[in-house]
């Protein structure tokens, strides 16, 4: 975990230089709100993981010499088939398509946004956690 | 104004090396010297030479940069022929299972940094030269881009060239000849003095366009919003064909204007007669070129390319 | 319905039994990673002959001066929309989506994506974007005609009125929250769900180059989806936020998107180095040259990627020269590690030369040819003289060319047993490459010429008389020796649908974790994982005698392999 850590605090602190280099440079407010806007995307869930790096025993990924025993058990469930997300993408390719084609649309895109939503809870409820 | 007396002949050489030579050195500074020496003989690559003194220097840049480019592509080339032919399967005997060779590439991450500072060097030299505005320019010209066509109003003198794609004012095609229309037309003529500084200001009035000179190795966004400025000194007299870059809608293809670059004597005399025409591009400035030299536009626009 | 999927050592003796879905409902419902890879490559594919085949409608009008074949508006949506379909639907989508999607699970021993259903919503946002960009045919005005870029106030309503360019903007909508799902998958896959022993730096380096280009997508779609939020405002709800009238800035546009354009650039073009980096040492029998120095190089491309946007913009003349120039040029210096690594690798090696290999040589000479005139590019007086003419168009077409094809094709040989269980054909293969690689250099070498000559790019017409008919002539026919160098890449997944040859498990001696499982893979992929000691778990496993020697001549690894896997069953194939 602490290499995946410091890999996004390196994106931070990267473009912090860069952020700070480039304003100092050019005093061209566009690119250095994006590139602060890259720094808290490294900083944001670098810091997080380097918080639980912190707290958390190594995982057996974590580890040069785990053996294939130490990593066995249930590492999380997975659907195995799911029609909602099929669903949920035509849902909203209607809606974007209500912007061109005109409000209409949103009728049909919004039902079966609704219904992906709710048929995809369902579906987490009954197989347990995602 | 005229404080340069070049009302030479056009199609006597105006300069000769010595003297280009004198004039680059000062802003190119000591950096640029190796290049600069050999700056006559560097092979072109198909490029332009460039027919203004800005435009000569980033040619300069640009021949020496394949140079550098041809000589590091032929080494990884060699490289990676050598090991394709050398090291083709002939047995089923395990190569040893190296990884690592730290001198080696430390070696190949230094010698690269070296060439790019290198090269940046160069370039930061030769853009402030390309970049540099004078003070006096003997000209000033605003250009306006739209679609789609150039609009040259020159700066306190009430003269002003309009030249419109889809209407072409100036018939005269690539070949000194009446063009067909929409096809191979030169477009508007941005007319400007040889040998003299000439200041541009670029904006547009409607969408992005791109005020390209291919002979000047110069390109620059006309861009709604922003204005741009930068000089031309044109080396020679001549016509030298030009047209839109950045795509720009329906006739962005089609969007030429060209550039004739007058003695400055016959320049003024031109500034003149148009001011005394009520009528903007009246006279057509190729036209002038071809009456006041006795040749054909066609010489001049093959020197050009 | 829900699964739980398990790591393999306590699976022996119960191997899941996958009862899905069969048929059309299969490929609506699944939420395999494998499934949804290949519907990603198949899509990605489709788009790509389409607009392949634009090219050639391209090149054929531009094959002479004044050719009326097109119309000017006609030429302008064709541009524009082989632009569009290439970069956003094709090149980035066959790797992140298709290959990536298919492999980075397989590669780090994951039964599957971290989020599976949100893979599954990614495919079909890119499919139904897709078809919405193409829609923009059918259209009573046509298809956008405003370049890839969509520069504004080009892009504007009173500049472009129509649906078509609606359609356009909003279908980067649809596709760039794909990207953005995929990139947030592939990054916690790669963060959570790797196999025992896989620590970061064993990592192949095509899932490296996932990671990182999965980073890269987090920081560039965004601003892609913003810009087109706020183009798609200023044509329909009155803002002007890049319109000169209303106080708006039309170069915050440009900022806006190169932000995203240029490290979109280097989104198409990680994933291919990292699979020309996993190819390249099986064919050579060694280990990969340099692997950490590799890691470094494609962080610090990504890293610098990020901060070169506006050299895109150098000729607007509001942009800080020097800075964009510092950054652009430095990027060569890693670029120059990978190639002297990929060099590296093959010294002293027993290069076998079968089609994946072959490819990864065109690979590094077309990329070598694009590097070193990106170089050039990168500095501001010689991007002034080329800038929007043939030079770049014959430089990023080099660029993109050789890696999302040259290296997308090697990776698609490389991995199609592993996909499908069969074989491609070898010589078809080596036709296919051969005629590719000749029509490449035919097609590209005298656009470089066109461009220093003066042409610029995106024009339907041409004069005659400047010396650039015989150029784009000889351009046109090597696109058409490219098209026919296609059609025996079809020939050969035809051959292999109807004259099925079996690969095996491992056809090539390979090196990473994928190899090791079935071909094609069973659901939740392992049923059983060889200890990870190396970057090179399989090939560990069958060559225990040919270990990496490290660099201080000590052998890697202290475990002896073989006893441990006995542990989880024996092999399967």
């Amino acid at each position: 975990m602490k290499i995946e850590a410091s890999f996004l605090l390196g994106v931070a602190a990267f473009f912090g230089v860069v952020a700070v280099g480039y304003w100092f440079w050019s005093y061209e407010p566009a690119g250095t709100a994006m590139l602060v806007g890259t720094v808290l995307l490294g900083f944001v869930p670098g810091s997080y993981y380097y918080w639980w790096s912190r707290r958390m025993k190594p995982r057996p990924e974590d580890l040069p010499d785990a053996t294939v025993e130490q990593g066995s058990g249930a590492i999380g469930t997975f659907p195995g088939s799911s029609i909602w997300p099929f669903v949920l993408g035509m849902g909203l390719f209607l809606i974007v398509l209500a912007l061109v084609f005109g409000a209409w649309l949103l009728a049909p895109g919004g039902a079966l946004v609704v219904s992906a939503l709710v048929g995809v809870t369902a579906e987490s409820r009954r197989g347990g956690t995602v | 104004m005229t404080d340069k007396p070049t009302g030479k002949p056009a199609d006597q050489a105006p300069h000769k090396g010595s003297s280009l030579l004198r004039r680059y050195l000062g802003p190119l500074g000591i950096l640029a010297l190796p290049l600069m020496l050999g700056g006559c003989t560097l092979p072109s690559f198909y490029g332009f030479r460039g027919a203004t003194k800005q435009g000569h220097d980033s040619f300069l840049l640009f021949s020496g940069t394949v140079i550098a480019a041809i000589v590091v592509g032929t080494i990884v080339v060699l490289l990676i022929l050598w090991a394709v032919l050398r090291y083709r399967r002939r047995s089923d005997e395990m190569p040893k299972q190296f990884q690592y060779h730290i001198p080696l590439e430390i070696t190949y991450t230094v010698i690269p940094i070296l060439i790019v500072l290198a090269l940046f060097g160069f370039t930061v030299v030769t853009e402030n030269a390309v970049d540099a505005v004078s003070p006096h320019p003997a000209v000033a010209v605003k250009v306006t881009a739209f679609q789609w066509g150039w609009r040259f109003d020159y700066s306190g003198q009430h003269v002003s060239v309009l030249g419109e794609t889809t209407q072409d004012p100036d018939p005269v095609g690539l070949n000194g000849r009446p063009c067909a229309p929409a096809v191979d037309c030169l477009g508007p003529g941005l007319v400007m003095p040889a040998g003299e500084t000439t200041r541009i200001t670029l904006v547009s009035a409607d969408v992005v366009h791109g005020f390209y000179v291919p002979a000047f190795n110069f390109s620059r966004y006309a861009l709604p919003g922003v204005t741009n400025v930068f000089d031309f000194t044109v080396k020679h007299p001549g016509i030298y064909r030009a047209q839109c870059t950045q795509f720009c809608g329906l006739y962005h293809a089609l969007m030429f204007f060209h550039v004739v670059a007058l003695p400055p004597a016959q320049f003024r005399a031109w500034l003149r007669s148009e001011q005394a025409s009520s009528q903007p591009a009246a006279s057509h400035p190729a036209a002038s070129v071809a009456s006041s030299r006795q040749g054909s536009p066609a010489a001049s626009v093959k020197a050009a390319a | 319905m829900t699964l739980l999927a398990e790591h393999p050592a306590v699976l022996h003796g119960h191997p899941e039994h996958h009862e899905g879905p069969t048929g059309v409902l299969k490929w609506l419902t699944s939420t395999d990673h494998k499934v949804i890879g290949l519907s990603y490559m198949i899509t990605s594919l489709v788009i790509f002959f389409i607009a392949g085949g634009m090219a050639i409608l391209l090149r054929v009008q531009l094959a002479s001066p004044h050719s009326s074949l097109l119309s000017l508006q006609q030429y302008n949506e064709l541009f524009t929309m082989h632009g569009s379909l290439m970069l956003y639907l094709f090149a980035g989508p066959f790797a992140f989506g298709g290959l990536a999607n298919y492999i980075i699970p397989l590669q780090v021993g994951a039964p599957d994506m971290a989020f599976p259903r949100l893979n599954a919503l990614s495919y079909w946002l890119y499919l139904t974007g897709s078809i919405t960009m193409l829609m923009g045919f059918f259209t009573a005005g046509g298809a956008a005609a405003f370049a890839w870029v969509a520069y504004a106030p080009l892009s504007s309503a009173i500049h472009s009125p129509g649906a078509g360019a609606d359609l356009w903007i909003v279908s980067l909508l649809l596709t760039g929250f794909s990207a953005v799902f995929t990139g947030v998958n592939l990054v916690t896959t790669i963060f959570y769900l790797r196999a025992p022993g896989m620590t970061m730096f064993r990592l192949p380096i095509f899932t490296w180059n996932m990671l990182v280009t999965a980073i890269l997508i987090l920081i560039a779609f965004p601003v892609l989806t913003a810009a087109m939020v706020f183009l798609f405002a200023d044509r329909h709800f009155g803002t002007h936020i890049f319109s000169v009238k209303g106080g708006g800035v039309p170069v915050l546009y440009q900022h806006l998107f190169w932000f995203f354009g240029h490290p979109e650039v280097y989104i198409l073009a990680l994933p291919y180095f990292g699979m020309v980096t996993d190819i390249i040492p099986v064919f050579s029998r060694k280990p990969l040259f340099g692997y950490k120095g590799m890691v470094f190089a494609t962080m610090s491309i990504a890293a610098l990627s990020t901060g070169v946007w506006a050299h895109h913009m150098f000729t607007t003349g509001v942009v800080l020269l020097p800075f964009f120039s510092l950054m652009s040029l430095l990027i060569a210096v890693p670029t120059g590690i990978k190639f002297f690594n990929w060099i590296g690798t093959m010294w002293r090696g027993q290069i076998r030369f079968d089609t994946p290999m072959l490819f990864c040589v065109g690979f590094l000479l077309a990329f070598l040819m694009g590097g070193l005139t990106g170089v050039m590019l990168a500095s501001p007086p010689i991007d002034f003289l080329t800038h929007d003419t043939y030079f770049v168009v014959a430089h990023f077409h080099q660029v993109l060319f050789g890696t999302a094809v040259f290296a997308g094709f090697a990776g698609f040989y490389f991995w199609f047993p592993k996909m499908f269980g069969r074989k491609l054909n070898e010589p078809l293969g080596k036709i296919h490459f051969w005629l590719m690689f000749i029509g490449f250099w035919v097609t590209y070498l005298p656009m470089y010429v066109l461009g220093l000559k003066g042409m610029p790019r995106r024009v339907a017409t041409y004069p005659s008389g400047l010396g650039w008919h015989l150029l784009n002539q000889v351009a046109s026919l090597g696109s058409y020796l490219i098209a026919i160098s296609f059609l025996f890449f079809l020939w050969n997944i035809w051959t292999s649908w109807r004259h099925p040859v079996a690969a095996g498990a491992n056809p090539w001696d390979a090196h990473t974790l994928e190899w090791f499982t079935s071909s094609p893979p069973p659901h939740h992929n392992y049923l059983k994982l060889p200890p990870v000691r190396s970057e090179r778990p399989t090939w560990d496993y069958f060559h225990p005698d040919a270990r990496t020697i490290s660099h201080n001549g000590r052998r890697n690894g202290h475990v002896k392999v073989g006893a441990e896997v006995g542990s989880t069953g024996g092999s399967d194939q």
